[in-house]
């Protein structure tokens, strides 16, 4: 197998985690990536956590263990078959580390699914690594807009939806726009980031939901 | 006053009892697997409640800023069905977990030839996944129960200092102290210990290697009992300091034991991507 070449995002967040980990970790984690696209490579992810320990990275804020896990699935370059069963026997840190990798590896859209999965917790952690960029880049226009919405539900923040800029679309505003009006009859606020999306672009009526 | 709950099945209680908690003291626990009141059919909801151990209820408690642990294992009632059994084929790859700081609730109910069986493979899955074990002592026949129990664990390869014995009560004390095991008590409000009992066996046979738990359930339990024999013990003349042995460092050197416990900030939940705000809303979503 070639091994895939690193993608200038997780050059930098190599060169981020080998800087932010003791000497000892460091060397662990090039030794596994040298040899993970031919051994055993599935036992480092398990243990990942416990080797480069639990503290997030200064720069890009990613816990040091999410890293770990995202640079070794893409040495390995796990196919569906592996990213399926690493995410359906993974505890939330690893399912969290496989979301984040899929963007980075040779897949399709065959792993919609697990983006599924994750959206239907209630668990933030699965939510925000379930709104990057395999998802903006995969989930059909409906399941896309019901991901935004499942984020202002949870309180996770739109910064973290990947692609909201350029996927977000009139029916989406009106269901945001319905959605500040169902919490100001209640009496509740409106939260911010929705405020700011709905105020750049105010829907109009009537809407007509377009599908791509 | 600052608590540990060595053993408490939080997938029974509710969002109020892990508010009551936190305000008690309760700033960490580990929930032991076990058997859920109606019993199982098949491996596959083993793996669904394993997950739920590593998923779901870590974030539950994080919410309510209490650390979460849990134990993995067959549960002695279940060893005895030969649809549960094959979930020990399972449970190496569980064991890997990080948070996963012993193997429990492992031990007898019935001391069938099954359950037998079950203690044995456990206890060596621990030898071989470097955990500690947490081990129930039966409810009936309780005294043959722990003598047997003892035995085992000195056939095994996993030695007295890395096994908690727990539901201990004042026959069963003594001789669990002379094994080495760590002692665990399990406060409840009608049945097993009660606080003002479990201060007159800590008078008696002193504060080291005890843990206090209030293994609530589903059942006739209360959350706050750690705190209640806490308090007891408070009133009874125990320092501050034999009151935090007993409640935290006494549980925080058993499950460190696993060389997993961590009790410090995790990155993993708020402060990743951005600061997620509570909002208040319920996730009903």
């Amino acid at each position: 197998m070639d091994s895939p070449t690193l993608p200038q995002a997780l050059a930098a967040l190599r060169a981020e985690l080998v800087e932010a980990v003791p000497h000892e970790a460091a060397e662990w984690l090039e030794a596994t990536l040298g040899w993970a696209a031919d051994a055993d490579w599935e036992s480092s992810f398990a243990v990942a956590t416990r080797r480069v320990g639990r503290g997030a990275l200064p720069v890009s804020g990613m816990p040091a263990a999410d890293a770990a896990r995202v640079l070794l699935l893409h040495a390995a370059d796990a196919d569906l078959a592996t990213v399926t069963r690493l995410y359906q026997q993974g505890d939330a840190a690893e399912r969290r580390a496989v979301l984040q990798a899929l963007s980075y590896l040779h897949l399709g859209p065959e792993a919609v699914p697990l983006v599924e999965d994750a959206l239907r917790t209630n668990d933030t952690r699965l939510i925000v690594a379930a709104v990057g960029d395999y998802a903006a880049a995969h989930l059909d226009q409906h399941q896309w807009r019901h991901a935004v919405l499942k984020c202002v539900f949870t309180g996770v923040p739109l910064t973290a939806v990947s692609g909201l800029a350029t996927r977000t679309d009139a029916e989406l505003l009106r269901m945001l726009g319905d959605y500040a009006a169902e919490r100001e009859a209640a009496g509740r606020p409106v939260p911010e980031d929705v405020g700011e999306v709905l105020a750049a672009q105010p829907p109009h009526q009537p809407q007509h939901p377009q599908e791509p | 006053m600052r608590i540990f709950d060595p053993h408490i099945h939080m997938s029974s209680r509710t969002t109020d009892d892990y508010r009551a908690m936190r305000d008690a003291g309760v700033r960490a626990l580990v929930e032991p697997a076990f058997w859920l009141g109606q019993p199982r059919t098949n491996v596959g909801s083993f793996l669904d409640y394993f997950d739920a151990l590593l998923g779901w209820e870590p974030y539950r408690a994080a919410e309510h800023g209490i650390t979460h642990h849990c134990a993995l294992a067959l549960n002695p009632k279940e060893a005895n069905d030969p649809r549960c059994v094959p979930v020990l084929a399972e449970l190496d790859r569980y064991l890997r977990k990080d948070s996963v700081v012993a193997v429990g609730e492992i031990g007898y109910d019935s001391m069938t030839p099954a359950e037998d069986e079950a203690l044995a493979a456990q206890l060596q899955l621990a030898v071989d996944h470097e955990l500690p074990a947490l081990v129930h002592t039966p409810h009936r026949d309780k005294v043959a129960g722990v003598t047997r129990t003892v035995d085992v664990v000195r056939e095994s390869a996993l030695p007295t200092e890395r096994v908690l014995l727990d539901h201990l009560n004042e026959t069963t004390v003594a001789a669990a102290k002379d094994s080495g095991c760590w002692l665990g008590f399990s406060v409840y409000p009608d049945t097993k210990m009660d606080e003002t009992r479990m201060v007159r066996l800590l008078r008696e046979y002193g504060t080291e290697k005890v843990l206090v738990n209030s293994a609530a359930d589903w059942g006739n339990s209360d959350p706050l009992k750690t705190r209640r024999v806490g308090e007891a013990m408070l009133a009874d003349g125990f320092s501050d300091d034999e009151v935090d042995l007993v409640l935290w460092r006494n549980p925080v050197a058993f499950y460190s034991l696993s060389g997993r416990l961590d009790l410090g900030e995790r990155p993993e939940r708020d402060d990743y991507a951005g600061n997620v705000l509570r909002r208040g809303a319920p996730a009903d979503s």
